[in-house]
């Protein structure tokens, strides 16, 4: 109990300090927490699509971006085909733009693509898409952001679009996409016969080895993954994880910096008490402790108050109409536990010089220290 | 001088063999060849003017600073290890300053609890002693005062009462009553005669008061880095 008050009353001694320090770690951890559930979110969006009613992705092999993917017609009819595939639905991928908007993403999909099949029509007729070429289907967002309604025209890129349909989805990138027929997008993009993705779905998921065998066999240009597999390997996915980690560890940085700022001073500023302490037994362990016990409660309160902003901070974005769609505020366990402890880190961290420096105190001279 | 465990005066329980101590590069020396014994239960004033060492003698007792020549043992052990400096602080020897040293933002009770806290004391017996202390300096009505509510008196039995937590078999007081007024002074010095008599304490005190001094069961005179034992106070 004495050894806590020892830890809190410093504190307690420099509240301004003290402040400052825990709110330079709270909006750390709020930072790093807001940065990497927003990428996460995405990543998390834009594996859906590729999932959607599938469990299996065929692409080209080795290339760097889905976009740059080009999987022939000719492999697509021939894996519809196979007899453990229960349907298989190219995709074709693309960015297109509007007056207002640079970047909308273009989905080349056929008419019994799930993605068209199981979303929710506000708007429209599902059994009319695919009957023109110059016919969309526009997300909710995108259908409010470029002022389209059904039967309306949208400019997009070089050429005008008929909307025949308006689909709602909970997915972000869907939700603020256009939908064109498979053929259109591949006249459009200029990729005549190919498509960006096949996504498989199996008869039997205990396919999957067989399937990927199969893939590697037959097409040596491409490869056939698992959606979980593809998760984990693709390297834009890994990209944007690495960014979104790298910059919520500068924010930590800059919060254990603070940290270790305040507990200089603090080892300064009682450098006479630290003698005391030592004429009445304290061993080396023992500062030492109280030194990092003290960075210890500004990092838990600092990482709890962040854990808090970042959190509003998220739902509040939820709340921008643009960005429908685009925040996931479903803070995974695993990224919480990552966040807190590297707070704790940094805190520990910060503590260590001044905790050596604390040890080193020799208390004959710091007792003639005023 | 006698080296064995005993004198014929009793149980030695400090001892110092010809002791140097310099500072600044050795520019400065402050103790040249100092040998003192202290046995148990012996009261000892250590007199002389300012900077001739009294203080430093006091820091080398109780393992503060390490002598550059020369030996110093408490209960026939050598202090040169981290572990027995532990120890020693811990359980062999308590320190009463000229300033109190009391932690200003702790309760004289706090205060008092630290020693028992570095030992690892269990809470039941650290409460214990603490209310035998307290009792004796007259400073139970006080425990949850914080130390800027007390006097110059009272901060100084305080400073007592921790020093006696871990019942030292040694007690180190440098000026122990300097920054009191003569009233307090004497009350402070009563009780801490009382109190050492009491438990058997081996008191070394570093004083200018001769009058304090001459209460002691022996006097020693330091002068020019060296101890002088007057054959009669």
């Amino acid at each position: 109990m004495i050894f806590l008050k020892l830890i809190l009353t410093n504190l307690r001694r420099h509240r301004i300090r003290s402040f400052i320090s825990i709110a330079g770690i709270a909006f750390s951890v709020a930072a790093m927490l807001t940065v990497v559930t927003i990428l996460q979110g995405a990543i998390g969006m834009f594996s859906g699509i590729l999932s959607s009613d599938s469990e299996m992705i065929v692409f080209e092999r080795n290339v760097s971006d889905l976009f740059f993917s080009n999987v022939p017609a000719a492999a697509v009819a021939e894996i519809t085909n196979w007899p453990m595939v229960a349907h298989a639905d190219p995709v074709l991928f693309g960015i297109v733009s509007s007056a207002d908007h640079p970047i909308i993403t273009c989905f080349g999909v056929t008419a019994a693509d799930a993605r068209i099949r199981k979303a929710t029509w506000v708007q429209g007729d599902r059994a009319k898409f695919a009957q023109h070429s110059d016919d969309v289907v526009l997300g909710e967002r995108a259908a409010e952001f470029m002022s389209a309604t059904l039967g309306s025209h949208v400019q997009i890129g070089h050429a005008a679009f008929h909307v025949i349909g308006i689909l709602k989805t909970a997915n972000g990138f869907e939700d603020g996409g256009v939908f064109m027929p498979l053929s259109s997008a591949q006249s459009f993009f200029h990729k005549e016969g190919s498509s960006s993705v096949i996504t498989i779905k199996l008869r039997n998921k205990d396919d999957a080895v067989a399937f990927k065998s199969l893939i590697k066999v037959k097409y040596a240009n491409l490869i056939g993954l698992e959606d979980a597999e593809f998760n984990r390997s693709y390297s834009q996915f890994r990209i944007l994880k690495a960014t979104a980690w790298a910059v919520g560890g500068c924010g930590l940085l800059l919060g254990g910096l603070g940290v270790a700022n305040t507990m200089i001073m603090s080892v300064f500023t009682r450098i006479r008490e630290i003698a005391i302490l030592r004429v009445n037994g304290f061993s080396n362990t023992q500062i030492a402790a109280m030194i990092f016990g003290e960075s210890a409660v500004v990092s838990i309160f600092g990482a709890l108050a962040g854990l808090s902003i970042g959190t509003c901070f998220l739902y509040m974005l939820k709340l921008v109409p643009a960005l429908h769609g685009y925040i996931d505020v479903s803070i995974q366990p695993v990224v919480l536990l990552i966040v807190m402890a590297l707070a704790l880190l940094t805190g520990v961290a910060g503590a260590l010089y001044p905790a050596v420096y604390a040890m080193r105190i020799r208390a004959v001279e710091a007792l003639r220290f005023e | 001088m006698i080296t064995t465990a005993e004198n014929n005066q009793g149980r030695v329980v400090l001892r110092a063999e010809d002791v140097w101590k310099s500072y600044d590069e050795g520019a400065i020396a402050v103790l040249k060849g100092v040998s003192f014994e202290a046995v148990q239960g012996q009261t000892i004033a250590l007199c002389g003017p300012s900077g001739c060492g009294k203080s430093t003698l006091l820091h080398l007792f109780g393992g503060l600073d390490t002598p550059d020549r020369g030996k110093v043992s408490v209960n026939n052990i050598e202090i040169n290890r981290q572990r027995d400096l532990l120890r020693l602080l811990r359980h062999e020897v308590g320190f009463v300053f000229q300033l109190h040293n009391l932690i200003p933002d702790l309760t004289l009770e706090e205060n008092c609890l630290i020693p028992t806290v570095a030992a690892g004391v269990d809470r039941r017996t650290a409460q214990a002693r603490l209310h035998q202390l307290t009792e004796r300096t007259g400073l139970s009505h006080r425990l949850g005062h914080r130390i800027q509510k007390l006097s110059g008196g009272e901060r100084q039995r305080t400073a007592l009462c921790r020093a006696l937590m871990n019942k030292p078999k040694i007690l180190l007081a440098d000026e122990p009553t300097g920054s009191l007024d003569e009233k307090s002074s004497a009350a402070v010095f009563d009780l801490l005669l009382d109190i050492v008599a009491t438990e058997g304490v081996t008191l070394v005190m570093a004083t200018h008061d001769r009058g304090l001094a001459a209460r002691c069961d022996r006097l020693l005179e330091m002068q020019d880095g060296r101890i002088r034992e007057p054959e009669s106070i």
